[in-house]
């Protein structure tokens, strides 16, 4: 059945504060292969700037998935994760994620498309500190495979 | 570790490009990672299952490691104010110890007034892009 199209502009309340830890950083770095001491040192972090060791960039997913899951997860859409495929991902990062930051991020359903048969769901991740100082725009497309696709 | 310099980035420049083997146990690791647990990157039946070439590496690995050409090379993963791709094409990852081979190379398609470039990036496996124009966007020093 294809998602309701109505969905389109539909956003969700904020959910609960996610706080970036440097040993999640490193752990995240390793499995990326980012070899940068500023994910490590934060001597390093600091000596470039930053208060503290900074996530790589597509760090953000871990936020913007969980944050987005309160869509995927909406039995009211309706959407068959075991159908889904990530078509595109953006993140804009209006500065880097820093470890401490405790963030907070609001959901956004910004396009629901129907098309031979196939779910094309746009949605946006929001990231901001508690103060709502904005950190990362995160928007995905997924696409759900029709039954006959 | 310094930004490399608006000074130092010219329209065509090719970044260095790289060769980046993923096998099983980095999906395991970019699984427990990412939390992306999807079962289409570590268990074979699954995949097969819903009718995938085998179990796949996580689109978001491919685009990190993209974006890791483009950190290196900036000097400073700080400086990627935007990322961006599609997934166009699965990256298949056989449970034999030696997994799929990526080629990574870069090239700088812009460089603006405001200090920034653009660089695109691209990324092959066995001749054939997986990526769809992925690009990276830096704020050079």
């Amino acid at each position: 059945m294809p998602l309701d199209q109505s969905f389109t502009g539909r956003s969700y309340p904020p959910g609960d504060v996610y706080e970036v830890g440097r040993e999640k950083i490193r752990e995240f770095a390793d499995a990326v292969g980012a070899t940068s001491p500023l994910h490590r040192d934060p001597e390093a972090a600091r000596a470039a700037g930053y208060a503290d060791v900074i996530a790589p960039p597509t760090f953000a997913t871990i936020i913007s998935m969980k944050a987005t899951s309160v869509i995927v997860d909406d039995p009211e859409l309706g959407l068959d994760y075991s159908r889904v495929v990530h078509g595109s991902q953006t993140f804009v990062h209006h500065r880097p994620m820093v470890a401490g930051d405790r963030l907070v991020s609001t959901s956004h359903v910004d396009d629901v498309q129907t098309r031979m048969g196939n779910d094309f769901l746009t949605i946006r991740a929001e990231i901001a500190t508690e103060d709502g100082e904005a950190v990362c725009t995160s928007t995905g497309l997924l696409v759900a495979r029709g039954e006959d696709a | 570790m310094s930004r490399l310099p608006a000074s130092k980035a010219t329209l065509g420049d090719e970044l260095p490009a790289k060769q980046v083997r993923v096998k099983r146990d980095d999906l395991v690791r970019y699984a427990g990672a990412s939390l992306d647990f999807n079962p289409i990157h570590w268990n074979e039946r699954f995949a097969d299952e819903v009718g995938l070439p085998g179990v796949i590496a996580h689109g978001m690995l491919t685009m990190a490691l993209a974006n890791e050409l483009v950190s290196d090379w900036v000097g400073d993963p700080g400086a990627v104010i935007e990322t961006t791709t599609k997934f166009t094409r699965p990256v298949p990852v056989p449970n034999d110890g030696v997994g799929a081979l990526l080629e990574i190379t870069g090239k700088v398609t812009e460089v603006r007034e405001d200090g920034t470039a653009k660089v695109s990036v691209t990324v092959t496996f066995e001749g054939q892009t997986v990526l769809g124009r992925p690009t990276a966007t830096v704020k050079l020093g």
